[in-house]
Protein backbone atom coordinates (compact mmCIF):
# COMPACT_ATOMS: atom_id res chain seq x y z
CA UNK A 1 0.00 0.00 0.00
CA UNK A 2 1.15 3.30 -0.72
CA UNK A 3 1.05 6.35 1.31
CA UNK A 4 -1.69 8.25 -0.42
CA UNK A 5 -4.11 5.62 -0.86
CA UNK A 6 -7.72 5.64 1.53
CA UNK A 7 -8.63 2.27 2.56
CA UNK A 8 -12.34 1.98 3.77
CA UNK A 9 -14.30 -0.06 5.58
CA UNK A 10 -13.31 -4.12 4.32
CA UNK A 11 -10.60 -2.70 2.30
CA UNK A 12 -8.88 -1.77 5.61
CA UNK A 13 -8.99 -5.06 6.55
CA UNK A 14 -10.67 -6.47 10.46
CA UNK A 15 -10.44 -4.17 13.34
CA UNK A 16 -8.72 -7.13 14.93
CA UNK A 17 -5.52 -7.97 13.86
CA UNK A 18 -5.28 -11.20 11.98
CA UNK A 19 -3.35 -13.10 14.38
CA UNK A 20 -5.03 -11.88 17.26
CA UNK A 21 -7.40 -14.58 16.66
CA UNK A 22 -4.55 -17.08 16.94
CA UNK A 23 -3.35 -15.68 20.19
CA UNK A 24 -0.37 -14.45 18.09
CA UNK A 25 0.73 -17.88 16.72
CA UNK A 26 1.60 -17.99 12.97
CA UNK A 27 2.69 -21.38 12.83
CA UNK A 28 0.44 -24.81 13.28
CA UNK A 29 1.07 -26.88 16.33
CA UNK A 30 1.50 -29.78 14.37
CA UNK A 31 2.30 -30.12 10.43
CA UNK A 32 0.87 -27.13 8.27
CA UNK A 33 -2.01 -28.37 5.94
CA UNK A 34 -1.34 -28.13 2.10
CA UNK A 35 -3.31 -25.39 0.08
CA UNK A 36 -5.67 -27.91 -0.88
CA UNK A 37 -5.25 -30.50 1.49
CA UNK A 38 -8.89 -31.48 2.24
CA UNK A 39 -10.15 -30.82 5.93
CA UNK A 40 -13.07 -32.61 7.46
CA UNK A 41 -14.43 -32.51 10.77
CA UNK A 42 -14.58 -35.98 12.95
CA UNK A 43 -18.36 -35.32 13.67
CA UNK A 44 -17.50 -34.64 17.47
CA UNK A 45 -19.50 -31.73 18.87
CA UNK A 46 -17.01 -28.57 19.42
CA UNK A 47 -18.99 -28.17 23.07
CA UNK A 48 -16.79 -31.22 24.27
CA UNK A 49 -13.51 -29.28 23.50
CA UNK A 50 -13.53 -26.28 25.76
CA UNK A 51 -10.43 -23.46 24.82
CA UNK A 52 -11.93 -22.80 21.11
CA UNK A 53 -12.78 -19.41 19.88
CA UNK A 54 -15.67 -18.66 17.74
CA UNK A 55 -13.17 -18.99 14.80
CA UNK A 56 -12.57 -22.34 15.13
CA UNK A 57 -16.41 -23.07 15.87
CA UNK A 58 -16.76 -21.22 12.55
CA UNK A 59 -14.11 -23.22 10.54
CA UNK A 60 -15.58 -26.64 12.39
CA UNK A 61 -19.22 -25.50 10.88
CA UNK A 62 -17.95 -25.18 7.53
CA UNK A 63 -16.05 -28.47 7.38
CA UNK A 64 -18.64 -30.83 7.81
CA UNK A 65 -18.22 -31.74 4.04
CA UNK A 66 -14.56 -32.76 3.30
CA UNK A 67 -13.29 -28.73 1.76
CA UNK A 68 -9.77 -27.88 0.87
CA UNK A 69 -7.95 -25.55 3.22
CA UNK A 70 -8.38 -22.59 0.47
CA UNK A 71 -11.93 -22.64 0.38
CA UNK A 72 -12.00 -22.41 4.65
CA UNK A 73 -9.86 -19.47 4.22
CA UNK A 74 -12.46 -18.03 1.92
CA UNK A 75 -15.63 -18.98 3.08
CA UNK A 76 -14.34 -17.88 6.29
CA UNK A 77 -13.06 -14.90 5.29
CA UNK A 78 -10.45 -15.29 7.03
CA UNK A 79 -6.34 -15.02 6.02
CA UNK A 80 -5.32 -18.36 4.81
CA UNK A 81 -2.22 -18.30 7.62
CA UNK A 82 -4.58 -18.03 10.44
CA UNK A 83 -7.03 -20.98 9.06
CA UNK A 84 -3.34 -22.98 9.04
CA UNK A 85 -3.01 -22.06 12.49
CA UNK A 86 -6.61 -22.64 13.56
CA UNK A 87 -7.27 -26.12 12.00
CA UNK A 88 -3.96 -27.01 13.08
CA UNK A 89 -5.60 -26.44 16.36
CA UNK A 90 -8.39 -28.56 15.48
CA UNK A 91 -6.77 -31.38 14.39
CA UNK A 92 -4.42 -31.85 17.29
CA UNK A 93 -7.77 -31.74 19.40
CA UNK A 94 -8.68 -34.69 16.88
CA UNK A 95 -12.32 -32.47 16.04
CA UNK A 96 -10.98 -32.47 12.32
CA UNK A 97 -8.64 -34.72 10.06
CA UNK A 98 -6.63 -32.92 7.05
CA UNK A 99 -6.10 -35.70 3.99
CA UNK A 100 -3.68 -34.87 1.41
CA UNK A 101 -5.18 -33.81 -1.87
CA UNK A 102 -4.15 -36.72 -4.45
CA UNK A 103 -2.84 -33.56 -6.76
CA UNK A 104 0.52 -33.41 -8.21
CA UNK A 105 2.21 -33.78 -11.70
CA UNK A 106 3.42 -37.18 -11.10
CA UNK A 107 0.30 -38.73 -10.88
CA UNK A 108 -0.81 -39.99 -14.55
CA UNK A 109 -4.41 -40.54 -13.37
CA UNK A 110 -4.80 -37.79 -11.95
CA UNK A 111 -3.43 -35.95 -15.13
CA UNK A 112 -6.06 -38.23 -17.05
CA UNK A 113 -8.19 -37.34 -14.72
CA UNK A 114 -8.44 -33.71 -15.30
CA UNK A 115 -7.69 -33.66 -18.54
CA UNK A 116 -10.99 -35.29 -19.24
CA UNK A 117 -12.35 -33.11 -16.92
CA UNK A 118 -11.99 -30.24 -18.91
CA UNK A 119 -12.30 -31.38 -22.38
CA UNK A 120 -15.68 -32.38 -21.15
CA UNK A 121 -16.65 -29.03 -19.43
CA UNK B 1 7.64 -23.40 6.32
CA UNK B 2 7.77 -26.80 5.13
CA UNK B 3 4.33 -27.71 3.62
CA UNK B 4 4.98 -31.61 4.13
CA UNK B 5 1.96 -33.88 2.94
CA UNK B 6 -0.44 -33.98 5.72
CA UNK B 7 -1.28 -37.67 6.80
CA UNK B 8 -3.36 -39.90 5.24
CA UNK B 9 -5.12 -41.97 7.44
CA UNK B 10 -4.91 -45.58 6.77
CA UNK B 11 -7.89 -47.80 5.55
CA UNK B 12 -10.10 -44.86 4.37
CA UNK B 13 -11.35 -44.09 0.75
CA UNK B 14 -8.81 -43.08 -1.75
CA UNK B 15 -7.73 -39.29 -1.34
CA UNK B 16 -9.82 -36.71 -2.93
CA UNK B 17 -8.47 -35.66 -6.59
CA UNK B 18 -7.67 -32.09 -5.72
CA UNK B 19 -5.80 -30.37 -8.23
CA UNK B 20 -4.58 -26.93 -9.05
CA UNK B 21 -3.14 -25.13 -11.40
CA UNK B 22 -1.13 -21.77 -11.53
CA UNK B 23 -1.91 -19.04 -13.26
CA UNK B 24 1.71 -16.61 -13.35
CA UNK B 25 2.63 -13.48 -15.67
CA UNK B 26 2.95 -9.51 -14.91
CA UNK B 27 1.17 -7.30 -12.88
CA UNK B 28 -2.12 -6.22 -14.63
CA UNK B 29 -1.80 -8.90 -17.35
CA UNK B 30 -5.47 -10.67 -17.11
CA UNK B 31 -4.73 -13.18 -14.67
CA UNK B 32 -7.51 -12.41 -12.74
CA UNK B 33 -9.88 -11.86 -16.00
CA UNK B 34 -8.67 -15.67 -16.93
CA UNK B 35 -9.49 -17.18 -13.85
CA UNK B 36 -12.96 -15.29 -14.05
CA UNK B 37 -13.45 -16.68 -17.58
CA UNK B 38 -13.57 -20.50 -16.58
CA UNK B 39 -14.29 -20.56 -12.81
CA UNK B 40 -15.79 -18.39 -10.16
CA UNK B 41 -13.74 -16.14 -8.61
CA UNK B 42 -13.77 -16.12 -4.98
CA UNK B 43 -11.68 -14.08 -2.42
CA UNK B 44 -8.75 -15.12 -0.65
CA UNK B 45 -6.14 -13.55 1.45
CA UNK B 46 -3.15 -14.50 3.11
CA UNK B 47 -1.13 -12.56 5.85
CA UNK B 48 2.74 -13.32 6.22
CA UNK B 49 4.13 -12.51 9.29
CA UNK B 50 7.16 -9.61 8.06
CA UNK B 51 9.47 -10.39 10.87
CA UNK B 52 10.19 -13.91 8.88
CA UNK B 53 9.62 -13.02 5.32
CA UNK B 54 9.74 -9.70 4.70
CA UNK B 55 13.53 -9.34 5.87
CA UNK B 56 14.74 -7.34 3.40
CA UNK B 57 11.74 -7.12 1.31
CA UNK B 58 10.01 -4.71 3.76
CA UNK B 59 11.35 -2.20 5.50
CA UNK B 60 9.72 -2.38 9.10
CA UNK B 61 11.27 -0.51 11.46
CA UNK B 62 9.44 2.97 11.17
CA UNK B 63 6.22 0.10 11.62
CA UNK B 64 7.29 -1.36 14.95
CA UNK B 65 3.52 -2.87 15.66
CA UNK B 66 2.80 -3.83 11.87
CA UNK B 67 4.73 -7.41 11.58
CA UNK B 68 2.06 -8.72 9.47
CA UNK B 69 1.04 -8.01 5.23
CA UNK B 70 -2.35 -9.15 3.12
CA UNK B 71 -1.62 -10.20 0.47
CA UNK B 72 -4.83 -11.05 -2.31
CA UNK B 73 -4.47 -13.86 -4.58
CA UNK B 74 -7.19 -14.89 -7.41
CA UNK B 75 -8.68 -17.87 -6.62
CA UNK B 76 -11.24 -20.27 -8.64
CA UNK B 77 -12.41 -23.68 -8.35
CA UNK B 78 -13.85 -26.07 -11.11
CA UNK B 79 -16.00 -29.12 -10.31
CA UNK B 80 -15.77 -32.05 -12.51
CA UNK B 81 -18.71 -34.11 -12.66
CA UNK B 82 -16.61 -36.67 -11.47
CA UNK B 83 -15.84 -35.50 -8.49
CA UNK B 84 -12.47 -34.39 -9.10
CA UNK B 85 -11.79 -30.62 -8.13
CA UNK B 86 -9.32 -28.32 -10.41
CA UNK B 87 -8.33 -24.81 -8.35
CA UNK B 88 -6.69 -22.32 -10.11
CA UNK B 89 -4.70 -20.31 -7.84
CA UNK B 90 -3.05 -16.65 -9.67
CA UNK B 91 0.18 -15.70 -8.29
CA UNK B 92 0.65 -12.54 -6.55
CA UNK B 93 1.73 -9.95 -9.55
CA UNK B 94 3.94 -8.26 -7.15
CA UNK B 95 7.93 -9.37 -7.01
CA UNK B 96 7.65 -8.78 -3.32
CA UNK B 97 5.61 -11.73 -2.79
CA UNK B 98 7.77 -13.57 -4.03
CA UNK B 99 8.19 -16.01 -0.81
CA UNK B 100 4.27 -17.30 -1.85
CA UNK B 101 5.09 -18.86 -4.95
CA UNK B 102 6.50 -21.98 -3.27
CA UNK B 103 3.34 -22.90 -1.45
CA UNK B 104 1.34 -22.46 -4.88
CA UNK B 105 3.70 -24.41 -7.05
CA UNK B 106 3.82 -27.22 -4.65
CA UNK B 107 2.24 -30.13 -5.68
CA UNK B 108 0.66 -28.16 -8.38
CA UNK B 109 -0.11 -30.25 -11.44
CA UNK B 110 1.03 -27.60 -14.14
CA UNK B 111 1.47 -23.53 -14.58
CA UNK B 112 0.21 -21.01 -17.30
CA UNK B 113 2.45 -18.00 -17.84
CA UNK B 114 0.28 -15.08 -19.28
CA UNK B 115 1.70 -12.97 -21.12
CA UNK B 116 1.43 -9.20 -22.59
CA UNK B 117 2.91 -9.12 -26.41
CA UNK B 118 3.63 -5.43 -25.22
CA UNK B 119 6.04 -6.43 -22.52
CA UNK B 120 6.97 -9.54 -22.53
CA UNK B 121 9.49 -9.15 -20.72
CA UNK B 122 7.24 -8.90 -17.54
CA UNK B 123 6.79 -12.82 -17.35
CA UNK B 124 10.62 -13.88 -17.90
CA UNK B 125 10.72 -14.26 -13.63
CA UNK B 126 7.53 -16.31 -14.13
CA UNK B 127 9.29 -18.42 -17.09
CA UNK B 128 12.54 -18.79 -14.93
CA UNK B 129 10.68 -19.54 -11.62
CA UNK B 130 9.22 -23.12 -13.39
CA UNK B 131 12.03 -23.42 -15.24
CA UNK B 132 13.85 -23.96 -12.41
CA UNK B 133 11.59 -26.00 -10.23
CA UNK B 134 10.72 -28.05 -13.03
CA UNK B 135 7.18 -27.43 -13.59
CA UNK B 136 5.44 -28.36 -16.84
CA UNK B 137 4.40 -24.62 -17.87
CA UNK B 138 2.81 -23.36 -20.99
CA UNK B 139 3.05 -19.56 -22.32
CA UNK B 140 -0.69 -18.01 -23.80
CA UNK B 141 -0.42 -14.63 -24.96
CA UNK B 142 -3.14 -12.63 -23.91
CA UNK B 143 -4.76 -10.48 -27.18
CA UNK B 144 -5.41 -7.40 -26.05
CA UNK B 145 -7.30 -5.34 -28.13
CA UNK B 146 -4.88 -3.31 -30.23
CA UNK B 147 -1.70 -5.66 -29.15
CA UNK B 148 0.44 -6.26 -31.68
CA UNK B 149 -0.36 -9.98 -33.07
CA UNK B 150 2.38 -12.25 -33.23
CA UNK B 151 3.19 -15.47 -34.07
CA UNK B 152 3.85 -18.20 -31.43
CA UNK B 153 7.09 -19.07 -32.89
CA UNK B 154 8.16 -15.13 -32.74
CA UNK B 155 7.05 -15.05 -29.23
CA UNK B 156 8.83 -18.21 -28.36
CA UNK B 157 12.11 -17.21 -29.74
CA UNK B 158 11.97 -13.55 -27.94
CA UNK B 159 10.99 -15.61 -24.97
CA UNK B 160 13.51 -18.48 -25.28
CA UNK B 161 11.73 -21.22 -23.90
CA UNK B 162 12.57 -24.78 -24.49
CA UNK B 163 11.48 -26.16 -27.79
CA UNK B 164 8.93 -28.34 -26.06
CA UNK B 165 7.11 -25.78 -24.08
CA UNK B 166 3.72 -24.84 -25.59
CA UNK B 167 3.38 -21.07 -26.76
CA UNK B 168 -0.83 -19.95 -27.59
CA UNK B 169 -2.11 -17.20 -28.10
CA UNK B 170 -5.34 -16.80 -26.00
CA UNK B 171 -8.73 -14.29 -24.93
CA UNK B 172 -8.14 -14.44 -21.28
CA UNK B 173 -11.96 -13.19 -21.64
CA UNK B 174 -13.61 -16.41 -22.98
CA UNK B 175 -14.10 -19.66 -21.57
CA UNK B 176 -13.61 -21.35 -24.68
CA UNK B 177 -9.80 -19.78 -25.20
CA UNK B 178 -9.17 -20.62 -21.49
CA UNK B 179 -10.54 -24.13 -21.77
CA UNK B 180 -8.02 -24.82 -24.55
CA UNK B 181 -5.09 -23.12 -22.18
CA UNK B 182 -5.48 -25.22 -19.59
CA UNK B 183 -6.05 -28.41 -21.55
CA UNK B 184 -2.79 -27.50 -23.16
CA UNK B 185 -0.99 -27.01 -19.86
CA UNK B 186 -2.56 -30.46 -18.57
CA UNK B 187 -1.59 -32.23 -21.69
CA UNK B 188 1.54 -31.08 -21.61
CA UNK B 189 2.46 -31.80 -17.99
CA UNK B 190 1.20 -35.38 -19.13
CA UNK B 191 3.67 -35.44 -22.07
CA UNK B 192 6.39 -34.38 -19.73
CA UNK B 193 5.52 -37.39 -16.99
CA UNK B 194 5.87 -39.84 -19.89
CA UNK B 195 9.32 -38.33 -21.41
CA UNK B 196 10.19 -38.87 -17.76
CA UNK B 197 9.16 -42.17 -17.42
CA UNK B 198 10.62 -43.23 -21.12
CA UNK B 199 13.99 -41.62 -18.95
Amino acid sequence: MTGDELWLDRDAGPVVRPYAVTRGRTRPPGIAAGLIDVVVSAGRRPAQAPGLGPEHRLLLGLCGEPTALADLASEADLPLGVVRVLVGDLQERALVKVVASAGGNQDEQVLRSVLDGLRAL
Amino acid sequence: MVYGRSERPAGLAPAPVVTKILIAGGFGVGKTTLVGAISEVRPLRTEEDLSELGIGVDDTTSVELKRTTTVAMDFGRITFPGGAVLYLFGTPGQERFWFMWDELAFGALAAVVLADTRRLGDCFSSIDYFERRDTPFVVAANQFDGSPVYDAAAIRDALDVDRDVPVLACDARSRESVKEVLIASVAHALARHHADARR
